[in-house]
């Protein structure tokens, strides 16, 4: 019997790689093993390692059938034959293990990704205004002189800021706060504060972060490659 | 006749929005519109002051919204000008007396017989404000080449903007256009940058104003004086009228092409 196929545990069920032979014997000790330790079997999820042995239709379809009656599920045929690879398809049967990691997703790859929590406000903030949240805020406009932006996490200012703004108010050392021009009345990063020094030149996209422990200014580059 | 109601404010007190009220008055009267001015800085009335009316006082705003008068009994004619009337208001009151809705009323009333009803804002942003721009079709934002001023305007844009009062529209009252010149005063484009909403005039900096305040008579009936002159254009754009900004640059001999030649062809 043990010359006939192999049994494996893999992720998501179990594996039988099929030795040489003729196909009805396998079949054959495979139904009786599967029939012998019934309760082992039963529920399992089952991938077949066919070799390059050819299969029909026909065959593998009444394989599925007759396990099926034991409660084990075809998953999978795996071959070194395209022609069988072919025939498992048309069955709806896969032609690979699955991975434990796309298994878990439910997909192949994981494309999305899951970002964090931000308002954003499409508007100029005039002096008085005033925005506290959270997360990170995001303005479509400028921030004038008078007006306030008090945010847990970072602070971009598609626009001119001039206003008040806080990033990382409660304790983001890593916020940031970056606009098309950054010319602040005040900018505070968790408790630093600094003030804007005089802008010469054009203005030009910036981005304020701290480092050491200071609050520093630079030009805003497209981001390396790390 | 609907009459549109147009309220001048500024938040900063001292821009000049008692004279441009005054004077945007005059102009659309002697244009023949007919006129209301309203003053709403109720405790602190300045209007009749400037209109040469202080002494024809009777009746105020506070007596008509507390039904102590007909509201034609508080509407004084102004002594100079056709169709331009004032109501002004009461001294020894406070902002309290009347209420936002008083002035919706009061202006409904005003409405069908009148082209304009214009209200002198009073300065701040509480309860005076409040009733001065409820009614209100169109604000007039009036600032000066000053950073406070303009910070001001900023924040009462913003509070017309929350109260829906349609997009306020700018003067920028004051600018002198030597010290613009030498960098020494905010140029016209930065307060534009800043606050960002349509500019209606540009007065220029003009010591006959005081003169003409201090005589309780308008200056734009004055053809003479430029900021009389920039006056009337904003109330013939407040009629609809395309009329190019003043030209500012002041040059030599462009005070005497000016004066001799009537002023009209750089307007």
């Amino acid at each position: 019997m043990a010359s006939h196929f192999e049994i494996k545990g893999v992720h998501d069920g179990l594996l039988i790689i099929v030795g040489d032979g003729e196909w009805a014997e396998i079949r054959k000790a495979l139904l009786d093993q599967i029939e012998t330790q019934s309760d082992f079997f039963r529920g399992a999820d089952l991938s077949i390692d066919v070799g390059k042995r050819v299969l029909k239709a026909a065959e593998l379809g009444s394989l599925r059938d007759r396990i099926s009656e034991y409660g084990v599920t075809l998953r999978a045929v795996i071959s070194k034959s395209s022609k069988t690879e072919e025939t498992a398809q048309t069955l709806g049967l896969r032609t690979y293990l699955s991975r434990p990691q796309a298994e878990r997703s439910g997909r192949a790859f994981d494309t999305s990704v899951g970002g964090d929590e931000a308002v954003l406000v499409k508007r100029t903030l005039r002096s008085g205004n005033s925005i506290t949240y959270p997360g990170h805020v995001v303005i479509l406009g400028d921030v004038n002189p008078g007006a306030e932006i008090i945010a847990g996490g970072d602070v971009i200012v598609w626009g001119r800021l001039r206003g008040t703004v806080h990033a990382g108010a409660s304790g983001d050392e890593d916020a940031i706060v970056c606009a098309l021009e950054l010319a602040p009345m005040q900018l505070r990063i968790c408790e630093e504060i600094s003030i804007t020094p005089p802008q010469k030149g054009t203005p030009r996209p910036e981005v304020a972060r701290l480092k050491d422990g200071k609050v520093v200014a630079e030009g805003w580059e497209f981001p390396k490659v790390e | 006749m609907t009459a549109k109601v147009v309220t001048i404010t500024s938040g900063k007190g001292g821009v000049g929005k008692t004279t441009i009220t005054a004077n945007l008055g005059a102009a659309l009267a002697s244009m023949g519109q007919k006129v209301v001015c309203i003053d709403a800085d109720i405790g602190l009335r300045n209007l009749d002051v400037v209109l040469g009316l202080e002494n024809r006082i009777v009746y105020d705003l506070v007596d008509v919204v507390e039904g102590r008068c007909r509201l034609r009994q508080a509407m004084i004619k102004d002594k100079r000008t056709e169709g331009l009337y004032l109501i002004p208001a009461a001294q020894t009151r406070d902002k309290t007396a009347v209420s936002p809705s008083d002035m919706i009323r009061l202006c409904d009333e005003l409405r069908p017989e009148h082209d304009w009803v214009i209200i002198d804002s009073p300065a701040g942003i509480e309860r005076g404000f409040r009733n001065a721009i409820a009614p209100a079709d169109s604000v007039f934002v009036v600032t000066n080449p000053e950073v406070s001023a303009v910070r001001d305007a900023d924040r009462i844009i913003g509070i017309v903007e929350a109260e829906e009062k349609g997009p306020a529209q700018l003067i920028i009252n004051r600018i002198d256009v030597a010290m613009v010149q030498r960098g020494d005063m905010i140029s016209t484009e930065d307060i534009l940058e800043l606050l960002a909403i349509e500019l209606i005039g540009i007065i220029p900096e003009d010591e006959n104003v005081i003169i003409s305040t201090n005589r309780g008579s308008p200056i734009s009936l004055d053809g003479k004086s430029r900021a009389g002159k920039a006056m009337q254009n904003i109330s013939r754009r407040m009629m609809g009228e395309e009329v190019p900004f003043m030209e500012l640059a002041v040059q030599a001999g462009f005070f005497k092409r000016l004066f001799a030649g009537g002023g009209s062809k750089n307007e």
